[in-house]
């Protein structure tokens, strides 16, 4: 697609960003330690990269879902990490109470989240309800002004660190399935709320993931997000965002891998020649190259259907990210075996891009949970 | 406080290649930058405006249409204003001309107090613009500033860049100051600032805007002629000693006479 000049001036204020800031340096040190510095988050708050949809009212940038995609696809390309900074207070966090908050919510919760001054968790997972969120069994039993929540949240975004979450708990027990679930907006400092041990993962090193268990926890009614009852459509309407982002961040570390191939190709010499100049090599860049630029318009135009909210925007999202996290997958595979052994090293970065991507296929719904979606909507008619 | 930066769209030298045969720049296809050496020109302007609310910051370019697309850059940097010269009867302008237009624009643009250039421009290398459009506008002018020290009524404190060192000046205002690298990191813009600076206007003036004749501006106006351009011979890699101290003071002192410079 042929960009706007206000888009390409987004480009660059993100991939001047990147260049500058995400140095090789400051990266391994995240991946060593697990920690990402708060001044970078600092900095990037001040970019208006965590709030680029919402509302200037709100804190937010008031610019548009193709700028986010633009952005998150010039920092994937240097640091896949950084994106899941960047997607959290954009989609998960930010996306519910968009659609969902009152004024009060919005002022109180939407503005920190928009300048990074606060973090906002998104707790739909649960041990037995992945891919199943119908499978819901954390539960909101009313008691006056208050709610009392009960159950655990599992696999949850940045909950170590986060101020607030938001908990999709069942309100209605006698509803089956995804009826009679309800959002709650839940301070991480109340009593009965605390987070289970860091997960130790395969990739994405510096974004702390953990459980959030809740235990009698009281939340008052005002801090009920949209109606009750219909915390469902709220969790899904937020996925549609988050597989944008999760595309966004696909073609950016594939772009990031195939950077390093190219390189990498025209640099390595074997049997006399440069190994690009191999037809096995050259044929290899040509397709991961071709590849990516389909994967890349889709997710553009995934992004520019929801901007209009196009009846056709969840499938079109399910439909970039779907292909977008399996290409930048065989991308990066393709990238390690280029560099042949030297992509098994740490020192290079293809060693990193092919474990931070392998998540890509399966957080905000696997590929197979994408396939239902889209399938499920054309054969619905 | 009144604040105008001039500034140049550049192509981006890093990715530019030499015609072996014409020693011209090839421009085809090469992205086109706001100049290094003006973004500190504006980060210069852009800190005083944000020390103090009364500051407003105007940003000044000649160029072809396209460059609106950098004097975006500039608003979306936190420029308040922002103006080209754009006339096909300014095209083929040397500094002498270049800077009779852009003194026109700064008379045009109204009363100031300093105006910020950057040193030089990464295209033509001359760092003469500047220093010439001071003259035109009868101001004086300082080159080279590597820091700000002191705004007084009246005049300003700043260091000029010397090779070993630098030097003091007060100068009076208003003024014109051109600014080095050393001044200042300029910043990022941000994304609700691009998106302001898409809803805001840039003012394109052409000659008759800024009240200058055809023959004073452009090819016509400019005495300079190139006898002949070439791109220099590539120095070709340097030697890098390595071990001790001593080691290689010995090694450096035995090349340096292989090669009688001692």
């Amino acid at each position: 697609m042929i960009f706007t000049e206000k888009h390409d001036l987004i480009r660059k204020l993100a991939r001047d960003f990147a260049e500058t800031e995400l140095t090789k340096d400051i990266l391994d040190e995240i991946e060593e330690t697990g920690n990402y510095p708060t001044e970078l988050l600092a900095k990037m708050g001040k970019a208006g990269f965590f709030g680029v949809k919402t509302p200037k009212q709100y804190g937010g940038q008031g610019s548009d879902y193709l700028s986010y995609v633009i952005i998150m696809e010039e920092l994937g390309r240097v640091s896949a990490v950084t994106d899941i900074w960047v997607s959290a207070p954009n989609s998960l966090g930010g996306g519910p109470l968009m659609l969902a908050g009152t004024e009060e919510q919005l002022n109180k919760y939407l503005r920190p989240v928009a300048t990074g001054e606060g973090i906002m968790a998104f707790a739909l997972t649960e041990p037995g309800a992945g891919s199943d969120a119908g499978g819901t069994v954390t539960t909101a039993v009313k008691d006056g002004e208050y709610w009392v929540l009960n159950g655990r949240k599992t696999f949850i975004t940045t909950a170590p660190v986060a101020d607030w979450s938001i908990v999709y708990a069942k309100t209605d027990k006698t509803q089956k399935g995804s009826r009679g679930i309800s959002a709650f907006i839940v301070d991480m400092k109340l009593a009965g709320v605390s987070c289970g041990k860091s997960e130790h993962k395969m990739g994405i090193i510096g974004c702390p993931t953990s459980d959030i268990i809740l235990e009698d926890v009281r939340v008052h009614e005002s801090d009920m997000l949209g109606e009750e009852g219909k915390g469902f459509s709220n969790a899904m309407k937020t996925l549609d965002i988050g597989r944008i982002g999760v595309a966004a961040m696909s073609i950016g570390v594939a772009q990031g891998a195939l950077d390093e191939a190219i390189k990498y190709a025209k640099e390595r010499k074997q049997f006399g020649k440069r190994i690009a100049d191999f037809q096995a090599i050259s044929f290899m860049i040509a397709d991961m190259a071709t590849k990516l630029q389909a994967a890349k318009e889709l997710v553009y135009r995934a992004a520019q259907l929801k901007e209009i909210n196009s009846p056709e925007s969840g499938t079109a999202a399910s439909m970039a990210k779907y292909y977008a996290s399996e290409i930048c997958n065989e991308i990066a595979a393709k990238a390690v075996q280029i560099h042949g052994g030297y992509g098994f090293i740490k020192e290079y970065k293809v060693e990193r891009i092919y474990r931070d991507c392998r998540v890509f296929t399966i957080f905000e719904g696997t590929s197979q949970v994408q396939q239902m979606v889209i399938s499920g909507n054309l054969l619905k008619k | 406080m009144k604040i105008i930066v001039c500034a140049k769209q550049v192509p981006d030298t890093n990715e530019v290649k030499i015609d072996p045969v014409k020693g011209t720049l090839i421009r085809d296809g090469v992205p086109s930058i706001l100049n290094p050496d003006d973004a500190n020109a504006l980060e210069a302007a852009l800190e005083l405006k944000d020390k103090s609310a009364d500051v407003s910051v105007a940003v000044l370019s000649m160029g072809p249409p396209q460059a609106t697309y950098m004097l975006r850059e500039c608003l979306a940097m936190g420029a308040d204003e922002a103006y080209l010269l754009s006339s096909r009867t300014f095209g083929g302008a040397d500094t002498c001309a270049t800077s009779t237009t852009i003194a026109a624009g700064i008379r045009t643009i109204g009363a100031y107090d300093i105006i910020f250039a950057g040193r030089q421009a990464i295209d033509g290398d001359t760092a003469q613009v500047g220093p010439q459009t001071a003259q035109r506008l009868g101001i004086p002018s300082v080159t080279y500033v590597q820091k700000i020290r002191e705004i007084k009524d009246g005049s300003i404190i700043v260091e000029r860049q010397l090779e070993d060192g630098y030097e003091v000046i007060e100068v009076k205002t208003p003024c014109l100051l051109t600014a080095v690298k050393e001044l200042n990191t300029p910043r990022y813009m941000s994304v609700s600032s691009i998106e302001d600076a898409y809803k805001a206007e840039v003012n394109i003036w052409d000659e008759n805007n800024v009240n200058l004749k055809a023959e004073d501006c452009g090819l016509k106006a400019s005495p300079t002629q190139i006898l002949r351009s070439f791109a220099p011979a590539p120095k070709g890699k340097g030697e890098i000693l390595t071990g001790t101290n001593t080691e290689m003071a010995v090694s450096l002192v035995g090349k340096l006479q292989e090669l009688h410079v001692i």
